[in-house]
């Protein structure tokens, strides 16, 4: 073993953590975090944008349009036209990223709400509730497996979206691959793709096991 | 489905009626194939539908079913030419033979450009007649057609349905869970119950009156009496010719209304007589109290 | 902006084999040949599932591990393995990711069709190709056509990033330029991307005016 390259436990073992920039532990901390702020940011801005769409009907379509488009673009370009404005950062992945979940997260907000039975919503006002009550206790409840599943898709797409960066030098984990392809060597690869997809199951998993705490009631009706 | 066995009469209504779960649906889809019997045997005309190619057996037989099942990608025109096209009729015939049966089941010629989605409920469930129409299949298969529409627009397809078979007699098997239907559209109804076992065949004037058991007597309804006058003409009916037409009365158009129509009309009026009207409105006499009674007693034992 | 003149304004950025004719024939090229060959195997996959129902299973693990996996990662992935002595290891990833988004919708869309006209179809004697053919194809076909409009967004992007790994096509301006720290060809080649995606969008827009039957979009207004 000795003389050869090393073997894919050898190189992670290595390279594992080694005090530097750029070490595997590094990378993940980095990907982390350049694919969960455009999750939870995605989300805070698609919640208002997606009500304000409910409670004002001709606003949805021109919304709906824009945010069509923008997750018709490649990622690639949209880094490299940003890197004027933001720099080389985080950033710089961030922000498109923020942009394409809350074309996911917008509709799913819309149709959420819309899910909610008219016979509902009317014995709710007719109860009394006033239209926040109303919204926090009652429509968003019922909307929340429409926006978890959108979340589900958000987080997974953000997920192994981020690595992209790694063609402006800020790529989380897809750091790997850049490296690997520089210095043709496998290994990185291989650590990449399986720590991006375990990554993204994961962060499913959680979302799902959310979705059964937060709206027993779904699991309850699909079971009879 | 366990050892139903009955015949549908050629040129007749057959109306199958039973609970949720008895298997009325299942039986009419065995006719076409929809589903295949395991066991038992269907003849269509003396020929067991078994040894008929589905697709073929079905293009011979008309079916209706509940929501219309229009085709939405196509006009109404088109949807009533399916079966003539499958059957590779010229383009032009299909199309002809469609407009026809358009203004038979009583459709605005000038929606046949239209998409389903255009039309109202009742409007496509015409659209299902026709289309199960086209080919003019002497065999007539309709599962709940009429029960996805309102109440008012269900009377006025049922009352088309009876002015169609008037004119064209086929040989119609009708599934429905309203017993009230059943009676109203039946040449004979056959009830069913839970698990498929056939309860009581009889028109339905024999089934108002003698019921089989306390299951038919039960889903029958409490008002049968009543109901079962709407078999009972007024042909017998005493008038008397010498009384003049009371004020507001209720009308009855005689020989030809049920004796419960001229009952309702008489309860309906102040005098508590109803006036008899031919069928183009004149006067012909005065039913009172009396004459209705005898009416009633001679329907009871008769 | 000056970039944008910089790059669009130098007559030898339209000449030669890394002009801008060339690189874009090129994305297009690649684009359509990956969407083409992920189509010929997703769209009568989705059909046999969908209408037989059996399968679905496979259909949505598929688009999940697809959507999880990193484009740049699988691209370099298959380029270490099998070289760059053709196109080849470029191409296979790019119609593996856009295989799924097709797959799923037109699995969904035939499995979505109402169970009561699948049931007319069949009680007028329309035999089993003809019900897909002549009913559940046209009434699915708004969510089959989502689907090859997100599989080709998709295939446009992983393009793009293919670039990387030394396939031409647009990308090449980004990336050769963001090495070379030429940023009038990153600016002018990303903007260029961009527009054709957005080309792309409005193609596969007018192409759902055209093929969906008004009755199943429901355009038209009841008069």
């Amino acid at each position: 073993m000795g003389d050869g390259p090393p073997s894919l436990w050898e190189w992670i073992a290595r390279n594992w953590d080694t005090g530097r920039v750029g070490s595997i532990r590094d990378l993940l901390g980095d990907h982390l975090l350049m694919s969960l702020v455009p999750i939870v940011l995605g989300l805070a801005l698609a919640l208002p944008l997606g009500l304000a769409s409910v409670r004002w009907r001709w606003l949805y379509q021109p919304t709906a349009g824009i945010f069509n488009v923008i997750y018709a673009l490649p990622s690639l370009p949209l880094f490299m036209l940003l890197i004027s404005v933001t720099g080389l950062s985080p950033i710089t992945v961030i922000v498109p990223l923020t942009f394409y979940a809350m074309a996911v997260l917008i509709p799913a907000v819309v149709d959420g709400i819309g899910s909610v039975p008219p016979h509902v919503r009317q014995s709710a006002v007719a109860m009394g509730f006033t239209p926040l009550r109303r919204l926090v206790q009652i429509e968003l409840p019922i909307a929340a497996p429409v926006v978890i599943a959108g979340l589900r898709v958000v987080a997974v797409s953000s997920i192994s979206l981020v690595s992209v960066g790694a063609l402006i030098g800020e790529g989380g984990l897809g750091m790997l691959f850049t490296r690997a392809y520089q210095n043709p060597f496998l290994p990185p690869v291989v650590v990449g793709i399986v720590l991006i997809v375990a990554l993204a199951l994961i962060a499913d998993g959680l979302l799902l096991l959310a979705q059964r705490l937060l709206t027993p009631w779904v699991r309850a009706r699909g079971a009879s | 489905m366990d050892r139903l066995s009955l015949e549908a009469p050629t040129g007749e209504i057959t109306v199958f009626v039973g609970p949720s779960g008895c298997g009325k649906t299942t039986s009419l889809r065995m006719i076409n194939r929809m589903i295949d019997a395991t066991e038992g045997r269907i003849l269509l005309d003396g020929e067991p539908v078994q040894d008929i190619d589905p697709p073929t057996l079905r293009r011979g037989i008309g079916y209706v079913i509940q929501q219309a099942g229009l085709f939405p990608h196509r006009k109404i025109l088109d949807n009533v030419a399916t079966v003539p096209y499958l059957l590779g009729w010229d383009r032009r015939k299909a199309r002809d033979r469609a407009m026809e049966l358009l203004e038979r089941v009583g459709l605005d010629p000038g929606l046949a450009g239209r998409y389903p989605f255009q039309l109202s409920g009742g409007q496509q469930q015409r659209v299902g007649v026709a289309r199960a129409l086209a080919a003019d299949p002497p065999v007539l298969l309709m599962d709940e057609p009429f029960s996805a529409v309102d109440p008012v627009v269900r009377t006025s397809l049922q009352d088309e349905l009876l002015r169609l078979q008037s004119e064209l007699n086929k040989t119609i098997v009708f599934v429905t869970h309203d017993i009230d239907e059943a009676i109203k559209l039946g040449d004979q109804v056959a009830v069913l119950r839970v698990g498929g076992k056939l309860a009581q065949l009889a028109a339905p004037k024999t089934l108002l009156s003698e019921p089989a058991d306390d299951f038919v007597r039960e889903f029958l309804g409490r008002d049968r009496g009543i109901r079962r006058l709407q078999f009972v003409s007024t042909e017998g009916l005493r008038l008397r010719t010498d009384l003049p037409a009371p004020e507001g009365a209720g009308t009855f158009v005689f020989g030809t209304d049920s004796l419960r129509t001229a009952l309702d009309a008489a309860l309906l009026s102040p005098s508590g007589t109803a006036v008899a009207v031919d069928e183009r409105g004149e006067v012909v006499g005065v039913a009172t109290r009396e004459a209705l009674d005898e009416a009633l007693a001679e329907a009871a034992h008769g | 902006m000056n970039w944008l003149i910089d790059f669009f304004g130098d007559p030898a950025r339209w000449t030669g084999f890394d002009g801008i004719p060339v690189r874009l024939l090129e994305h297009l090229e690649f684009s359509a040949l990956a969407l083409a060959l992920a189509m010929l195997v997703a769209v009568p996959i989705g059909l046999l599932i969908g209408h037989t129902g059996r399968g679905g299973v496979l259909v949505v693990v598929s688009a999940n591990l697809a959507r999880a996996l990193p484009t740049l990662g699988l691209l370099v992935l298959f380029v270490l393995l099998l070289g760059t002595a053709s196109i080849w290891p470029v191409i296979i990833p790019l119609v593996l990711l856009a295989v799924p988004p097709i797959l799923v919708n037109t699995f969904e869309g035939i499995r979505g069709v109402d169970p009561e006209l699948r049931d007319a179809a069949y009680g007028m004697g329309l035999r089993g190709g003809q019900v897909l053919g002549r009913v559940l194809v046209p009434v699915a076909l708004p969510l089959i056509l989502l689907g090859l409009r997100l599989s080709a967004i998709q295939v446009v992007a992983t393009t793009t990033v293919a670039a990387y790994t030394g396939l031409g096509g647009l990308g090449r301006f980004v990336i050769d330029g963001f090495a070379t720290k030429d940023y009038a060809s990153v600016v002018g080649g990303s903007v260029l991307i961009v527009l054709f995606a957005l080309v792309v969008q409005i193609a596969f827009t007018l192409a759902q005016r055209v093929t969906v039957s008004p009755g199943v979009s429901q355009r038209l207004k009841t008069r």
